[in-house]
């Protein structure tokens, strides 16, 4: 049935599923050690960024996700130019149409709208297809009053779709106020990198927002920062913990919690009868 | 439509930015009467890059949010050069609140090159009031009217430009990325910028064609008095028609607004 199926079953223990490598310490890690240590280097703790696929297989109940507008493809509305290529060769790279994944699962046997976004697709940039699938997801679980799970990653807005990108950002938040309106929880999970134009809109709409520990979440990025006012910036600016500090989310989880921390916050916002 | 091929879309990004361009301030003196200013987020500051206050467009009583760079050296750099902090959008969203209690229309006049992007800023939530725009004006129960007179730069930009009729001068730009930036990250060489701005479609008529924007206001041999009265009456027509409709179908029209976009 599903295409993203079978790529999970193609990335689980195949022999073609290369072992990773810790960007930090060098350390190799076979792929079924990697994923059974929900994608962390075992020998220093760096957070790996998760695929879709994997985040999915970590979170939900096994066998409940069902995917949704799975086919969206680009059009490449502003006609930009290398755009068609290099949407194709993200497709190739990533296994994945577009850059989240959405549809419904069950997160301790509580039924969800839940949205993966995936930094191997663009850097999980959102062009119209992010912001539509991301928009019909909300919708969808406002109709069926769900609660939503969003898991975040992206460098921003997608500037090879332009203007209608940009537009992306006003629209995902209409969906996620209409959702909130009806009563309904959004859980934001913010992971590396979170920034730019999703900041600013549905990663910080969220009733609850958890960040993963060390995650660079932030607004304007930090080479323009220190281009436009000539400071340096201090260690750990825009980091989780920067963020937690600050005020702006509400717990930082480790990621190997995560799924129980969620568990525990669907099921006390459950409706009661 | 000929008047577009008048310019190219880096020549009108230059006149959007250019120095004696009338920002927000210019529209409030020439267009507003009575205009009281008011100040402050009532959380942390004022931001001086967001002129903000009441006032009369002919007789009807509008709120107005305007970004404004300033003329002198010495207020641009009050103004931070039009680019608002996160107290200038929690200014503009307290007094859209307010609006919304009087069922005052709103007007908001765009003209920046976008947020500010710093490490105060950012301590303060740039992102965050930039998303509590974006969400609560989606839900505002008054007439959000928005022109974006200059450069609009990004989600900045957005975070007044949440409407129910987007206006733009003819030769105002707005864009998801400024022309340099998007020929430095594609090219890296931001010299380029002029072929990066035609590849955007950010000029007025680009946006017009997309449905992003409904008016376009004129400026080809049009002085600006001209194009103020000409602005003008287009604000009178859409505030007259808006205010027409229940807040139910103003909320629903604005959400379909947005939602056809790239749908
Ligand atoms: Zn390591």
């Amino acid at each position: 049935m599903s295409g993203l199926r079978e790529f999970f079953s193609s990335l689980k223990g195949s022999p073609e599923q290369p072992p990773r490598t810790c960007k930090q310490c060098g350390t190799e890690i076979p792929y079924a050690e990697y994923v059974a240590n929900h994608c962390i280097c075992p020998q220093c703790g760096t957070y790996f960024r998760m695929r879709a696929v994997e985040r999915l297989d970590e979170t939900v109940d096994p066998g409940t996700f069902q995917e949704m507008d799975k086919k969206l493809k680009s059009k490449n509305p502003i006609n930009f130019p290398d755009y068609a290529e290099k949407l194709e060769k993200a497709e190739k790279a990533s296994g994945l149409n577009e850059g989240v994944v959405c549809g419904t699962a069950k997160i301790g046997g509580i039924d969800c709208g839940l949205f993966v976004m995936d930094s191997a697709f663009m850097m999980g940039s959102m062009g119209t297809v992010v912001g539509e699938k991301i928009t019909r997801l909300f919708e969808k679980a406002t109709a069926s009053k769900l609660p939503v799970v969003g898991f975040i990653t992206s460098g921003g807005a997608r500037m090879q779709e332009g203007i209608f990108s940009l537009m992306q950002m006003a629209k995902v938040s209409g969906a996620v106020k209409r959702h909130s309106e009806a009563g309904l929880l959004y859980i934001a999970v913010l992971t590396d990198p979170t920034t730019g134009g999703i900041t600013a809109s549905f990663a910080m709409q969220g009733d609850i927002i958890i960040a993963e520990p060390k995650a660079l979440i932030g607004f304007a990025g930090q080479r323009v920062i220190e281009q436009t006012t000539g400071e340096k910036l201090p260690a750990g600016f825009q980091r989780a913990e920067f963020q937690l500090e600050h005020g702006f989310v509400d717990l930082i989880e480790e990621r190997s919690r995560l799924t129980y921390t969620l568990r525990k916050l669907l099921k006390l916002h459950q409706p009661h009868n | 439509m000929a008047i577009a091929d008048v310019k190219t879309a880096y020549e009108r990004v230059q006149a959007a930015r250019n120095g004696k361009r009338p920002m927000g301030s210019y529209y409030i003196e020439h267009m507003i009467d009575d205009f009281v200013e008011l100040h402050g987020d009532r959380r942390f500051g004022d931001d001086a890059a967001i002129v903000a206050g009441v006032g009369y467009l002919n007789r009807i009583p509008v709120t107005v949010i305007a970004m404004e760079r300033g003329d002198t050296i010495e207020e641009r750099m009050k103004r931070n050069f039009g680019c608002p902090e996160p107290e200038g959008y929690r200014k503009a969203l307290r007094l859209m609140k307010e609006a919304e209690k009087f069922r005052r229309p709103v007007i908001c006049f765009i003209g920046s090159s976008g947020a500010y992007c710093g490490i105060e800023a950012e301590k303060r939530g740039q992102g965050l009031a930039i998303a509590e725009n974006l969400y609560e004006m989606m839900g505002l129960k008054t007439p959000v009217i928005s022109v974006v007179v200059g450069e609009g730069g990004s989600g900045g930009a957005l975070a007044l430009g949440v409407c129910d009729t987007a206006i733009m001068l003819e030769n105002a730009v707005y864009s998801v990325i400024s022309p340099e930036g998007c020929a430095s990250i594609l090219w890296k060489d931001a010299s380029k910028a002029p072929e990066a701005a035609a590849h955007l479609k950010l000029t007025s008529y680009d946006l017009l064609k997309f449905d992003v924007v409904e008016k376009v206001i004129p400026e080809t041999g049009k002085t600006d008095r001209e194009i103020c009265s000409a602005l003008k009456a287009v604000l009178m027509t859409e505030i007259t028609r808006l205010s027409q409709m229940t807040p139910e179908a103003l909320l629903d029209h604005r959400y379909e607004k947005f939602r056809k976009i790239g749908g």
